[in-house]
């Protein structure tokens, strides 16, 4: 008998998830992980990606663009912004990468001289980006 | 004493003022209905942000490396406050509310000699406080173009605030809102918001008891989730706000239009009586001139 778990997925707008589960794949800030049950207590960021989670009864994924998970007894995935992949389209995409560019320049601009948080704006752009190839989606630009 | 025409335009005007009353009634309790959906469906994050990022404080409160916005910054000689009202009016006291409380906030501050700064979001609050301490605005946020409150919404008044929480302009941040009871009563409510003051979680016991793994390590995370926890009290602000002017809306609309119709029964009593003295006038006048001849 597979072992389940409690997992919640909360955007601050609406409640999207909360079922038992099997595994849940994270877009952790570190790295992806997979989270199952038993797993040792963790908080950790997020970085835009796709979280696959898995059921008795299949797998759902979601679109996340940042936020942080907690894993305790159960996972909650606190997104900032979280989507059913299959609601994401070409124009919502491009919206959220269009978005990313934004406040990379915008970045850029404030701080010419401090690599930290240009860095980090990059770093966001290129994972919205990888988003796309997930997806099956492009950009409409070229990355930078 | 109004003539018999008087009587009835006056009580066509205040007929059709119900009319307008009764349906802005009903248009403030469809809103309303969406409004407290949208407070409800925030509320888990908001409750689980709130229970991690109280035992996070908790665990790096206390070293001298703690990010500014949950330290502070040392000081608490700049205050900003927050005014959060309403775009419209006609909603009760729910305005005059929030600002009576701002204003008195702002009253005690002047008099403990500190500096104050006032950001308002919402035009209504901005009228309220602007005859008294006008000179203290430093900003204002136009929420009249938003049909519906989104997270954007709140992350942009977030950033608003911490863009002028970095450049060093406030030491600290409070913001003042209605909290959403019932239909008939809504609490205007001040909130720390910078230095952040997170609620100890209820069950501190099992809560403390956890030791989590941190990924990143412990501050890093603490520094990307303190400006997400401001966006997320602002939004969870905006949200109450948004279900206590609807409520007090309605409330008002209710009583105006219970009034109105106090007023129409009374008018139409005075109505009758007078056209029933002219009705008696006349015969009077018609029997005394048969008299006469």
């Amino acid at each position: 008998m597979a072992d389940t778990m409690q997992f919640d997925l909360v955007s601050p707008e609406r409640s999207l998830m909360s079922t038992q589960v099997k595994s849940v794949q994270i877009p952790g800030a570190d790295g992806d992980m997979t989270a199952m049950p038993n797993h040792a207590p963790l908080i950790t960021t997020l970085r835009p990606g796709i979280l696959t989670v898995e059921t008795e009864t299949g797998t759902e994924e979601f679109v996340v663009t940042g936020g942080f998970a907690e894993l305790g007894e159960s996972l909650s995935v606190l997104a900032e912004r979280a989507v059913p992949k299959a609601e994401v389209d070409q124009a919502a995409y491009e919206a959220m990468v269009d978005e990313a560019h934004a406040a990379y320049q915008q970045v850029k601009e404030t701080f010419k001289n401090e690599p930290g948080p240009v860095d980090d704006a990059v770093k966001l752009l290129s994972d919205m980006v990888a988003i796309g190839g997930h997806i099956g989606l492009s950009p409409k630009q070229p990355s930078l | 004493m109004p003539s018999l025409k008087d009587l009835k335009n006056r009580i066509e005007s205040v007929k059709s003022t119900r009319k307008i009353t009764k349906a802005m009634q009903m248009v403030a309790a469809a809103k309303l209905r969406r409004a407290q959906d949208a407070a409800e469906q925030s509320r888990p994050y908001t409750e689980r942000f709130n229970a991690v990022m109280g035992a996070l404080a908790a665990s790096v409160g206390d070293s001298d490396s703690a990010p500014k916005l949950l330290s502070g910054t040392g000081k608490d000689d700049v205050h900003l406050l927050v005014v959060m009202t309403s775009e419209r009016g006609l909603c009760g006291g729910f305005n005059a509310n929030i600002a009576k409380m701002a204003k008195q906030k702002a009253t005690e501050l002047l008099g403990q000699g500190k500096t104050l700064k006032i950001l308002t979001v919402g035009k209504k609050g901005r009228d309220a406080m602007k005859r008294d301490f006008g000179d203290y605005f430093v900003g204002h946020v136009d929420l009249s173009e938003v049909k519906r409150i989104g997270y954007a919404d709140a992350q942009g008044i977030a950033k608003d605030i911490l863009g002028r929480f970095d450049g060093g302009e406030f030491d600290v941040a409070t913001i003042f809102y209605a909290k959403f009871v019932n239909v008939v009563s809504q609490i205007p409510t001040e909130q720390q918001i910078i230095p952040a003051a997170f609620e100890a979680p209820e069950d501190d016991s099992a809560e403390a008891t956890t030791l989590y793994d941190y990924e990143p390590d412990e501050e890093a995370i603490l520094a990307d989730l303190l400006p997400r926890g401001v966006a997320t009290q602002i939004f969870a602000a905006l949200l109450e706000n948004g279900a206590s002017e609807q409520g007090a809306r309605m409330s008002a609309m209710d009583n105006a239009t219970r009034n109105a119709g106090e007023m129409i029964e009374k008018l139409t009593i005075q109505y009758n009586r007078s056209r029933q003295a002219v009705i008696t006038n006349e015969l009077i006048e018609i029997i005394s001139g048969a008299e006469a001849l």
